[in-house]
């Protein structure tokens, strides 16, 4: 049964934004939607895309006026549907030269705005607040800083990361190194401890519910004031039962907001090495870790 | 047509502050009389304090003060303690471990690495005693215990950081240095010195987890948030008597993505997210360098590394 023992009450027409009731329907589980019929659209074209792209065999660049791509490949690691070359800028490419990679795109960020769309439905038909797909947006908009806002600053859409999943870390890596050590821009210094902290909250959050709920044998089932007391005992301070919540959403999305700004100010506010922001700021000392000195392994 | 969406909180009362569920309370007490904040009144709970110092949280609070007054005390000698020196390039300072040729030895000069196992075992013994304190604070009060064996996941990566993994490589010189910057070139170079580290599974595995958490966190979140209307934030009752809030977040779900937890079992997931974060990060950790030496190479050998066939990333 697509329906739980108490869901047939909820299933009520209206609150869509588009379409009125055209696509107010179900099939299993799944809302449909104006959205959930267009983003079906845009997934499907977008992974259909990627399939095409495969079997092309990923785009190199071109040499002698003759496309080059790689080797084709259908191992899941390694498919990667690549960009255009930067020399192309910021012109829209043939297909077989990155522009499967920017109808990819255009597919990728229709579909995310589609689920989010669809999510705004969803919480309307059940009386819910907004803060969802306000979340899923800040998502978005970090997926929209790498492949879109970057890219136009930088002036070519060669900035954007292909889409691989070994592939992508390659990116990472190597656009991590041509501004010297990554690890030391702050907005990804942030972004990181924002990441950490919010594992953190998390582990904290998940883990005093559950003592709480299943308490030592024998006892009863523990109150919101045991949950206070234990942090109180604890550090001190205890956020308490909404508060966690708010704290929670609030850390999670500077996670991905201050991720968007790291990589958005790399290459456009700062082209040299991130270790120079740093020297500005004051000099080394002379018997600053040096890490090479320190490995013996392998 | 504007909606309450409870982003702060409007109305605060007060009252006499809350003092926490009584205990059987020996030599120690909750201490320090509780205060409100109006600040955090806003955002969440308004009462500061009491705290429960407690034998434990003594003895944890003193063996911490001694490892950072000894990583101070190094980095004020690392700029001939000079105080402005010490302020502007703070960053830079750091408390390094003793280099390859003095490997395991206990205990090399102080300032060869000395102070650094001094300031290691002092931090340890804090972070375990704190460890206990979690865990007898949950007991003392009837509770689970997962919050501390979260804590325990966490220690761990810790411990094959800076212990285990040193052991294994028979160096000291192998753990990470306490200090801002030096703990990052530290970090830099590991994944380089190994082969890029991008390409141990295990720590994709926990970055995986990482993001996980923030994505769990933002969803778990906001739907709590979304749902306060109904009383969504009350988990505990919600958990043992179900109401419409907890209806209307599993719909939710289960309408967008066709699949939902419950208000119990999004916590387990949340627990088991944050905890595999570290597991798996400090089973990454610890197979670098002991068991693969190049993780480059092992991902050639495994048929998953992107050569120049597969991209070329331009900068």
């Amino acid at each position: 049964m697509a329906m739980l023992n108490f869901e047939k009450k909820y299933r009520i027409k209206g609150g869509t934004l588009l379409g009125g009731d055209l696509f107010d329907f179900w099939v299993g589980p799944f809302y449909v939607g104006f959205f959930g019929v267009l983003g079906a659209f845009f997934a499907f074209m977008g992974t259909s895309l990627i399939f095409v792209g495969a079997a092309m065999g990923p785009y190199l660049g071109i040499e002698d006026g003759k496309v080059v791509t790689g080797a084709v490949t259908w191992n899941p690691w390694l498919i990667s549907i690549n960009p255009p070359r930067i020399e192309q800028g910021m012109a829209l490419a043939p297909l077989d030269q990155g522009g499967i990679w920017q109808i990819v795109t255009i597919c990728a960020i229709g579909a995310f705005v589609c689920w989010a769309l669809r999510e705004v439905e969803i919480c309307r038909k059940l009386g819910m607040g907004y803060h969802v797909p306000v979340a899923f947006g800040f998502a978005i908009l970090a997926y929209v800083t790498l492949v879109v806002f970057r890219p136009v600053f930088m002036g070519a859409w060669g900035h954007g990361f292909p889409y691989g999943i070994f592939t992508h870390l390659n990116w990472v890596s190597h656009v991590g190194y041509a501004y010297g050590n990554f690890h030391y821009n702050p907005a990804h210094m942030i972004a990181i401890t924002f990441f950490f902290t919010v594992t953190l909250a998390l582990a904290l959050h998940g883990g005093l519910i559950l003592s709480a709920v299943n308490p030592q044998k024998g006892e009863k089932v523990k109150t919101p004031d045991h949950e206070n007391t234990f942090f109180r005992d604890t550090i001190g301070y205890s956020i308490g039962t909404l508060g966690v919540h708010r704290l929670g959403l609030i850390l999670a999305l500077n996670a991905g907001f201050w991720s968007a700004v790291c990589i958005l100010i790399s290459g456009t506010y700062w082209t040299d090495s991130w270790v120079v922001w740093w020297e500005q700021l004051s000099t080394p000392p002379d018997n600053f870790y040096v890490a090479s000195e320190y490995f013996v392994g392998g | 047509m504007a909606q309450y969406q409870n982003i702060f909180t409007r109305i605060q009362i007060r009252s006499h502050p809350e003092m926490g569920v009584p205990v059987d309370e020996k030599v120690w007490t909750r201490d320090f009389k509780p205060g409100h904040s109006w600040l955090l009144g806003t955002f969440g709970d308004a009462q500061v304090g009491p705290l429960y110092i407690g034998g434990l949280g003594l003895a944890s609070f003193m063996f911490g003060i001694v490892a950072i007054v000894i990583m101070g005390m190094n980095m004020a000698a690392q700029v001939n303690w000079n105080p402005y020196d010490f302020v502007v390039r703070l960053p830079w300072l750091s408390l390094n471990p003793p280099l390859p040729e003095y490997g395991l030895q206990v205990i090399p000069p102080l300032d060869k690495g000395g102070w650094w196992l001094i300031a290691g075992f002092f931090l340890t013994v804090s972070i375990l005693l704190f460890w206990a304190r979690v865990y007898v604070n949950a007991l003392r009060l009837g509770m689970g215990t997962h919050v501390a064996w979260a804590f325990a996941s966490a220690i761990w990566l810790y411990l094959v950081l800076g212990f285990i993994r040193p052991i294994a490589m028979g160096s000291w010189s192998e753990a990470v240095p306490f200090g801002f910057l030096a703990h990052l070139e530290w970090t830099n170079y590991f994944s380089i010195y190994y082969g890029n580290l991008f390409y141990n599974p295990f720590h994709a595995l926990s970055i995986v987890f990482l993001y996980g958490s923030a994505l769990l966190f933002a969803m778990h979140g906001a739907t709590i948030l979304a749902v306060s209307y109904y009383g969504g934030d009350r988990e505990i009752e919600q958990i043992t008597d179900r109401g419409t809030a907890s209806e209307r977040a599993a719909l939710f779900w289960r309408w967008t993505m066709g699949f939902n937890a419950s208000m119990e079992s999004i916590h387990r997931w949340a627990w088991w997210f944050a905890v595999l974060c570290t597991l798996t990060g400090g089973i990454g950790i610890l197979l670098t360098g002991t068991v693969v030496t190049n993780w480059t190479d092992w991902a050639e050998v495994h048929g998953f590394l992107a050569t120049d066939q597969h991209y070329v990333p331009e900068n």
